[in-house]
């Protein structure tokens, strides 16, 4: 052993991509928020096995907004990882778009959400169906907030020059999070509004 | 140097501690100020300061208790008093101090045991303290103006709910969880990025002392179990403040929700409690036995084992409930079976005893009793994994003497063991032994008879979280012994502290390893320097101190001399497997930021309290301000180019 | 024993309650065996080769190796595993044996747990022999007899430990037992699942009596309460009685039609007042009612501010409720 780590060979000086502490700090908010969204989904599941089928509204949720929405969210993640790409070989504008694509198609799901949400006839307070929906699409709708507003901290980052080939650890750091914020909507997604017809 | 700083290969020399290299890092490393120190041994001391405190508060209403309980028929408390005693005294014992005590220790000791110079994230290791100390405070704030938790640690719905319990008491201690919560999930997190990366060179995971073992394994499950807890409170927050129903059957959702959610996390957090703490007995013991542990790699292997397990085995505080016959079954079963991990460590320290060649000293005597009231603690678990046998314990003071068991016995014994141990690395002085060993015997004596009579009165039938009982039900003698025994174990306490701050003010010098250890912390002056280290050692085995005794392994384990890093605050992370060296890191230095964001996040808790919305918006601003400010990419740490017009 | 400690659970008196205490016993021996042996291994595992502490340089020998102790794991593990087995196979078989009771029962009786006592209704398929009572349930010897258990508010948990184990009562959702006496008596039960202010005095008990006995006390409860009677002291205490204690109790026959407290048709048939707290005597009657947040604060039975000559009319009343 000491003699593979005595040799003298050049390390790596501070943040390099996943490397990184911040990369592996990331991945642990990632397993605890995970963690948290699997106990927000098994006391949607617990409670509906409780209830049976007539606990659900009379009007399932449609995928009228939601299908797109889903798109848009998936494509946003499609464009954040286009620009890490580009920033890896060193092209700044590519990061610059791709961020700023996704970030434009996060903003825009937030805003079709608000719309699911006020055409709704029940509210977060009419039944624990009400405040289970409201609540677990709260909670990810919070995700996305966050993951916006790391997405817009990196693209002020990228317009500022901060990254170059070698030195991007934030762009895989924080991408990876919209990444799982959209994995997350995927679960939610499924459960919410494609459960149901499934029973 | 090639690639501008992008990297470096470091030197490697022999450097002593006062060398001008070691002067230097010094000024480097040095805290600048109280309030902005990211210091891990700093921060480690502060947590168990603290814990303490809150060890002394819990003690102190259980002796309230204790003189209410002393004889039947007692007015000394209202029940409401009472009631808020019992909730808050199990919420600080089990909350506010034995985890965090842990912490303390795993603070403290992991840079040194890992041959790093700090924690991977210095300044969540300084936020995960503040907002401790804040969670802490918000929720005696509760309990000092009569509104502290009242429906026990575990809080059950709907009692918990508004329309029975209309006071502030459960909103308090719902939020003041959470935040704990944050606390408790970034410090994990900071462990398990601290083992995974910032080990000295050739401290493969096959050398990691067993109490790095016990705090890296229950650090992976708070972050999967904390947020079990954290939501069930926020649910609970929300039903009584947002008119939610999540647990009121009135609105379609279930009591026992919470129960699941409770139990999903508070059954892992058992082993959260004990687990570093069985650790720093297999590290401890093991010096005073003067040879290695027995079966590092099986008591290694049985401590994450317990920890999976203990994910499998939350129903068995649910036996009561009305589960159907297979569930109940399946989790007894499991409940068996999660004995035999302990019982690994159980034999491995009996063997390391038998075995070596014991010294007694007082750390050896908290250590050696430990195991035995380890069995006693793991024997009355092992019994209420009975179902039909449970269903009589549960919730009667059987079951009060098993936690008890578990918690003074597994955790406060193997902390004040470690406090013996420890202490000279701490700060540099020596604990008396003579008094030592009278606060051992008080708190030894005192405890026991204080617990094991209770087991006799749960079998005779006294529930748990009564304020008073009648006469002539066979536990009015068993009752007075209990109380007369916790005074003693009370004396016992008080003879420690007066051990411990005539340590302080008079102790003998310790030198950098009184007692002969094995791993890195004893290779550094008492108490070590700002640095820890003047050169990053290169580990060959488990007991690099030991080696010229051991020959454990082909190479020696280089101490003196290795990479010198002294490009401003640096440290080496390796590779996670291997250990091999893989980045210098650019180490953070002193930031006000934890302490502003705690302070924000403060601000959002108390408002949400109070319902002041746009206060508690206002605060959330200031955090999401802080942690931008916090993060913004710095040049000096390595996290942008430095090639910007 | 069950007379110096009435709650014990190592005696049994019902079919479920005789599994396992043999099972209890049996866990006992195991755990205090095992804990003496780990107990001695390590004192003499200590005391063979230890030495004293003295606070010089040299205090600690040299680190030696002696010997791998694995055999200890290996062996102390593989015997508690074996034991352990034992104690599984041994536990699922005493749950198997538990789990039903040995005859289909015949009598249900619901029992509803309040803040804090417990409400009894007595089912039955003529509807004229549904009644209700509340903190002492009767039950005949012999046969088992179906629990269904409610809760009308927190949650609270029913135990009669001379008699079986505990089962929660929790709203929402309705949790089924049984009950077997084996012996006749009168067993004690409480609360076991905390649920505030009083839950300490949430007893109640359960008489076990042989079955035409236990029909003689069914047909005496049936029995409503006159609503006038020649008596004119008595006359006075009704129409207090149901001013003042109407709005929460019942008594039958009378006016008296509140649910929120516990049914006093026949509360002089009790041995107990308040939750099993007070043996029933004429002191504790008139204490009770005079000043019930004294004896249970946080009780949902206001003190009403009855004076002198009210309270006696009052418990004069409800001393003729045989």
């Amino acid at each position: 052993m000491s003699d593979t780590v005595l040799t003298n060979r050049p390390l790596p000086v501070g943040s390099v991509d996943r490397r990184a502490a911040g990369w592996w700090g990331m991945l642990t908010l990632i397993l605890t928020e995970a963690a948290l969204f699997v106990y927000l989904l098994f006391s949607y599941y617990y409670i509906a096995l409780q209830y049976g089928r007539s606990w659900l509204p009379n009007e399932l949720p449609s995928f009228r907004l939601s299908v797109p929405n889903t798109a848009m969210l998936l494509l946003s993640s499609v464009a954040v990882w286009w620009g890490e790409r580009g920033i890896k070989r060193g092209r700044r504008g590519q990061l610059v778009l791709g961020l700023a694509i996704g970030i434009l198609l996060g903003i825009a799901f937030v805003g079709v959400q608000l719309i699911e949400w006020s055409e709704k006839t029940f509210t977060i307070s009419t039944s624990s169906y009400g405040s289970l929906y409201f609540t677990v699409t709260g909670f990810h709708m919070a995700h996305v907030v966050v993951g916006l507003i790391i997405l817009i901290a990196l693209l002020v980052w990228a317009i500022l020059n901060y990254f170059d080939s070698k030195r991007h650890a934030p762009v895989p750091i924080g991408s990876v999070y919209w990444h799982f914020v959209d994995v997350v909507w995927l679960c939610v997604f499924t459960t919410f509004y494609v459960t149901p017809y499934l029973s | 140097m090639a690639g501008g700083s992008y990297e470096r290969s470091p030197r490697i020399e022999t450097l002593g501690y006062d060398s001008p290299t070691a002067e230097m890092l010094e000024t480097i490393w040095k805290t600048k100020s109280w309030f902005a120190t990211v210091d891990h041994k700093e921060i480690g001391r502060r947590y168990i300061v603290t814990a303490f405190v809150f060890l002394i508060l819990g003690g102190i209403e259980a002796l309230v208790m204790r003189l209410q309980l002393a004889r039947p028929e007692s007015a000394l408390l209202t029940p409401e008093q009472y009631n808020e005693l019992f909730s808050t005294h199990g919420m600080t014992m089990i909350f506010l101090y034995a985890s965090p005590i842990l912490s303390g220790f795993s603070n403290f000791l992991f840079p040194l045991l890992l041959g790093s110079r700090d924690m991977a994230f210095p300044r969540l290791n300084a936020f995960s303290y503040w907002v401790y100390l804040a969670a802490g405070i918000f929720m005696y704030a509760g309990f000092a103006i009569g509104a502290g938790p009242n429906d026990g640690w575990f809080n059950y719905t709907p009692y918990a709910s508004r329309p029975f319990n209309p006071g502030l008491n459960m909103d308090f201690y719902a939020l003041g969880m959470i935040l704990l919560g944050i606390s408790t999930t970034v410090g994990a997190a900071n462990f398990v990025v601290t083992v995974w990366r910032m080990r000295a060179p050739g401290m493969s995971i096959n050398r990691l002392p067993i109490m790095i073992w016990g705090t890296f394994t229950v650090s992976f499950g708070n972050l999967l179990a904390v947020p079990a807890v954290s939501l069930a409170f926020l649910l609970l927050w929300l039903d009584r403040n947002i008119g939610t129903h999540f647990y009121d059957i009135a609105g379609e959702g279930h009591p026992l929700l919470w129960q699941h959610l409770f139990w999903i996390f508070a059954h892992p957090w058992v082993y959260v409690i004990v687990l570093p703490a069985m650790g720093m007995v297999s590290d401890g013991l093991p010096v005073f036995c003067r040879r290695p542990l027995v079966g590092y790699t099986a008591v290694a292997l049985s401590t994450v084992a317990t920890m999976v397990l203990g994910f499998g085995v939350w129903l068995h505080h649910m036996f009561a409930v009305g589960l159907p016959f297979m569930a109940v079954s399946f989790f007894s079963g499991a409940s068996f079976v999660i004995t035999i991990p302990s019982a690994v460590a159980v034999f491995a320290w009996v063997a390391t005893i038998w075995t070596g060649r014991p010294v007694f000293t007082v750390a050896f005597l908290y250590f050696a009793s430990f195991i035995a009231m380890f069995v006693i603690g793991g024997v009355s678990g092992f019994m209420t994994a009975a179902v039909p046998a449970d269903l009589q314990f549960t919730d009667t003071y059987f079951v009060v003497a098993h936690i008890h068991y578990v918690l003074i016995g597994i955790n406060v014994f193997a902390v004040l063991g470690a406090v013996y141990f420890w202490f000279p690395k701490m700060t540099g002085k020596m604990l008396d032994e003579k008094l030592g060993r009278w606060a051992f015997w008080f708190i030894f004596a005192g405890f026991n008879i204080a617990f094991l009579p209770m087991h006799l009165t749960g079998l005779m039938g006294m529930p748990r979280r009564i304020y008073t009982y009648p006469a002539h039900f066979g536990w009015d003698a068993l009752n007075l012994i209990t109380s007369i025994g916790s005074f003693i174990l009370a004396v016992g306490f008080l003879l420690f502290l007066v051990n411990v701050f005539q340590g302080l003010r008079s102790g003998r010098p310790a030198g950098p390893n009184p007692w002969q250890g094995p791993t890195l912390e004893w290779s550094t002056p008492s108490p070590p320097p700002s640095y820890n280290f003047a050169v990053i050692p290169i580990i060959a085995s488990r007991h690099p101190l030991w080696e010229d005794r051991l020959q454990e392994g082909p190479g020696q384990s280089s101490i003196r001399r290795g990479f010198v890093l002294d490009h401003g605050k640096e440290a080496l992370a390796s590779t996670t497997l291997d250990g091999e060296p893989d980045l210098i890191v650019k180490m953070p230095e002193d930031s006000y930021a934890p302490l502003v964001v705690t302070l924000a996040i403060t601000l959002g808790f108390v408002s949400l309290l109070l319902h002041w919305w746009w206060i508690a918006g206002a605060g959330l601003s200031g955090v999401l301000l802080g942690v931008l400010v916090w993060l913004w990419p710095e040049p000096r740490l390595g996290q942008m180019t430095e090639r910007r017009p | 024993m069950i007379d110096q400690a009435p709650l014990n659970y190592l005696q049994a008196f019902g079919i479920k309650a005789d599994k396992v205490v043999p099972l209890i016993w049996g866990l006992a021996v195991i755990s205090i065996i095992v804990v003496v042996i780990v107990s001695v291994l390590v004192l003499v595992g200590a005391l063979r080769r230890g030495r004293a502490f003295s606070p010089n340089p040299d205090a600690m020998p040299p680190v030696e190796r002696a010997g791998s102790g694995l055999p200890w794991i290996t062996i102390g593990v593989g015997l508690s595993t074996l034991v352990l087995i034992a104690a599984m196979v041994w536990t699922v078989a005493t749950m198997a044996a538990i789990n039903r009771p040995s005859r289909q029962p015949d009598l249900t009786i619901e029992v509803r747990a309040h803040q804090w006592w417990w409400e009894a209704r007595y089912l039955s398929g003529d509807p004229s022999r549904i009644f209700r009572t509340a903190n002492e349930i009767h039950i005949p010897v012999g046969p088992p007899v179906k629990i269904n258990l409610a809760s009308s508010d927190v949650i609270h948990s029913f135990w009669v430990p001379a008699i079986g184990g505990k089962l929660d009562a929790i709203p929402g959702q309705t949790n089924a037992t049984w009950l077997e006496a084996r012996k006749p008596g009168t067993y004690r039960g409480q609360c076991t699942e905390y649920c505030g202010l009083q839950h300490a005095r949430m007893g109640f008990v359960v008489v076990a009596e042989p079955p035409d006995e236990f029909r003689a006390w069914w047909d005496s409860q049936l029995r409503a309460q006159a609503s006038s009677g020649p008596h004119d002291g008595l006359a006075g205490g009704r129409q207090l009685f149901v001013q003042r204690c109407g709005a929460c109790h019942t008594v039958r026959g009378t006016q008296a039609g509140g649910i929120m407290g516990p049914d006093l048709t026949h509360v002089m048939s009790r041995g107990t007042i308040a939750a099993g707290t007070l043996p029933n005597t004429t002191a504790n009657l008139a204490g009770w009612i005079a000043n019930p947040q004294t004896i249970k604060p946080g009780s949902l039975m206001p003190n009403i501010g009855l004076s002198g000559p009210e309270l006696a009319s009052i418990r004069a009343y409800v001393e003729t409720l045989k």
